[in-house]
C-alpha cells in the first residue's frame, strides 16, 4: 500500500511537472527595435470656391456679399514604428500643414474691401500609439496646433484606448480637447471712432488702424506722405473657444467580404462660437455683430460599410446623422467605388449628398429683428443640400512608382456645389513614400 | 414616431443586426479584408475635403476628422 500510495504521488508530481510553466525564456531570439521611419505621406489640395452671400457682408446676395476662396493646402505625415523590449508596438506619427488662402469676403472685414484678402494657416501635429498585438489592446496620446495669422490659435489634445475581441471586432474611445483663442477682429465700422484719424494736413502725422489692429504712422511734409512706419500691434482682445469630444467607436468584419463600423461623437463647445468679423444686417438696414449662443451640443453618428465585390470592385458606403442644441439636423449618405482595372490600379467614382436644416438662429440678409436675441447669417447654419462627385485614381505597384520608394500615387478631383450657389472644385495628390 | 424617425430605427437595427451576425473569419481569409481600399476610415487624400466641407457645413464628427477647433471650422 504504501508503495502504491509513494507511486500515485510519484505519478502526481511527474504531470504536475509536465504541465507547469517553465521559466520565461525567449528562445525566438527576439530583440526590440527603435523608432524607425515606415512611411511618409505627402497630401497638397487646391480648392477653388465661387460664391456670393458671405458672412463678413451678412450673407448678402450678389456681387456686394462675394464669397470667392482658393486654397493651396500641404500636409507632410511621417509615421515611425519600433518595438520594445515587451514586444509592443509604438508607433509615433508627426505632421505639419501648411495652407496658403485667399479669401475675397476677407477684404471686406473693412468696410470698403480694402483689408489684406490672403493670409496662411499652419498646423503642426504628434500622436503617439503603444499597441500590444497579444492582447489586442492600444493607448494613444495626442497633440495639435493651428495658428491662422491674425484671427486664431488652437490647441489640440487627445488620448485614444482600444480593445479587440476575439470575433474580429474592436472597440475605441478617443477624448479630444481643443482650446481655442479668437482674435476678436471686428468690421472697420465698429472700431472705436478715434482710432482712425483721418485729419489730414499739410504737416501732420496720421495714424490710422487697420481692421486687422495694425497702427500705421504716415509722416507728411508739405502735402508729400515721407514715411510711413508700423507701429507696435497693439495686444487684440480674445475671446476662448473650447471643443471637448467624447468619440466611441466599433468595427467589425463580418464575413471575407465585408466589414462594417458605427462611430459616435459627443462634442459640447462652450465659449465664442461665433465670429466678431461676420456682420448681420437687421430688416431695417442697421448691422451688428453675430450674437450666437455660448454653448453647443452636438451628436453625430456615422456608419460605415465595405463590400468587396467579386474580385475587382469595392462598395465603400457612408451614411451620418447629425443633431446639435441649435435646431440644426442633417443627414449624410456617401458611396464611392474603387474599380480595380489591374491588382495595382484603380479608379474610384464616388458621390456624396448632405442635407441640413437651419440652426434657429439664422434668417438671410436684412431679415433679423433688432429684438432676437441670438442671430447670424453664417450660410454654413442655412437650410440647403450639397452634393459632391467626381473620381480618383491610385497607382500603387510592388515595386514603386518610377521610383522604388514611392509606393503610392494618388490623384483625385472633386466638384462640390450647394442649394445656396456655392460651387467649388479641389483636386487633390497623395504621395506615399516607404 | 413619425416616418423619418422610423426608418432611422429600422436602419439602425438592420446595421446592429448585420455586424452581430457576423461570421469567423480567419487571417488567412482575410485577403479581401486587409485590402487597402476596404479600411473603415477615409482616406488621406480626402483630408483637405473634409476640411473644406467642415468649413461650409453646419455640422461635422462621426467620420475621424475633426469635431471643432479653429477658425470657422463649427
Amino acid at each position: 500500500m504504501r508503495k502504491l500510495s509513494l507511486a500515485v504521488i510519484g505519478m502526481y508530481l511527474s504531470m504536475v511537472q509536465a504541465f507547469s510553466q517553465a521559466p520565461v525564456t525567449d528562445s525566438s531570439g527576439y530583440k526590440p527595435k527603435k523608432l524607425k521611419l515606415d512611411e511618409i505621406n505627402f497630401v497638397s489640395s487646391y480648392y477653388d470656391q465661387t460664391a456670393d452671400k458671405s458672412a463678413v457682408m451678412g450673407g448678402e446676395p450678389g456681387p456686394g456679399g462675394v464669397a470667392n476662396v482658393t486654397d493651396f493646402a500641404n500636409g507632410i505625415d511621417l509615421t515611425l514604428i519600433g518595438w520594445d523590449k515587451k514586444k509592443r508596438k509604438n508607433t509615433l506619427a508627426l505632421g505639419i500643414g501648411l495652407d496658403y488662402h485667399t479669401a475675397a469676403s476677407q477684404a471686406y472685414v473693412d468696410s470698403n474691401g480694402t483689408s489684406k484678402n490672403d493670409g496662411t494657416r499652419i498646423y503642426p501635429t504628434i500622436n503617439w500609439t503603444r499597441e500590444n498585438e497579444q492582447k489586442g489592446t492600444s493607448f494613444g496620446l495626442g497633440a495639435y496646433y493651428s495658428a491662422e495669422h491674425n484671427y486664431y490659435h488652437s490647441i489640440g489634445l487627445n488620448a485614444l484606448v482600444s480593445k479587440k475581441n476575439k470575433t474580429n471586432g474592436e472597440f475605441s474611445l478617443k477624448v479630444v480637447g481643443f482650446f481655442d483663442q479668437i482674435n476678436m477682429i471686428h468690421p472697420a465700422e465698429f472700431y472705436p471712432v478715434d482710432s482712425v484719424k483721418n485729419t489730414q494736413s499739410s504737416d501732420s502725422i496720421v495714424y490710422r488702424t487697420s481692421a486687422s489692429g495694425q497702427t500705421e504712422a504716415f509722416v507728411y511734409n508739405n502735402g508729400q506722405l515721407v514715411s510711413n512706419t508700423k507701429s507696435r500691434k497693439p495686444q487684440t482682445p480674445t475671446e476662448a473657444r473650447n471643443t471637448y469630444t467624447a468619440s466611441l467607436g466599433f468595427t467589425q468584419v463580418i464575413n471575407q467580404r465585408m466589414q462594417g463600423s458605427v462611430e459616435m461623437d459627443l462634442v459640447y463647445q462652450t465659449g465664442y462660437l461665433g465670429l466678431p468679423f461676420h456682420r448681420v444686417f437687421y430688416n431695417t438696414g442697421k448691422d451688428t455683430i453675430e450674437n450666437l449662443p455660448s454653448q453647443r451640443f452636438k451628436l453625430p453618428i456615422g456608419f460605415r460599410l465595405n463590400y468587396f465585390l467579386g474580385d475587382r470592385v469595392i462598395l465603400r458606403s457612408y451614411y451620418r446623422f447629425y443633431i446639435d442644441s441649435w435646431g440644426l439636423t442633417s443627414n449624410t449618405f456617401n458611396l464611392e467605388v474603387p474599380v480595380k482595372i489591374t491588382p495595382f490600379f484603380s479608379v474610384s467614382p464616388f458621390y456624396r449628398f448632405y442635407a441640413q436644416t437651419a440652426a434657429r438662429y439664422f434668417a438671410p440678409y436684412k431679415v433679423h429683428s433688432e429684438s432676437d436675441v441670438y442671430f447670424t447669417s453664417n450660410y454654413a447654419l442655412a437650410n440647403f443640400n450639397s452634393s459632391l462627385f467626381g473620381a480618383g485614381i491610385r497607382i500603387a505597384p510592388p515595386k514603386g512608382v518610377f521610383i522604388n520608394n514611392l509606393r503610392t500615387l494618388e490623384i483625385r478631383y472633386a466638384h462640390y456645389m450647394q442649394t445656396t450657389d456655392l460651387n467649388a472644385n479641389i483636386i487633390s495628390f497623395n504621395l506615399t513614400f516607404k | 414616431m413619425n416616418r423619418q424617425t422610423m426608418a432611422r430605427f429600422l436602419f439602425a437595427f438592420f446595421f446592429a443586426s448585420v455586424l452581430v451576425s457576423c461570421a469567423h473569419v480567419k487571417e488567412y481569409q482575410k485577403s479581401r479584408i486587409n485590402d487597402s481600399e476596404m479600411s473603415l476610415s477615409s482616406r488621406h487624400i480626402e483630408k483637405n475635403e473634409q476640411n473644406a466641407e467642415s468649413y461650409r457645413e453646419g455640422s461635422s464628427g462621426a467620420n475621424g476628422g475633426k469635431t471643432g477647433g479653429g477658425c470657422g471650422c463649427n
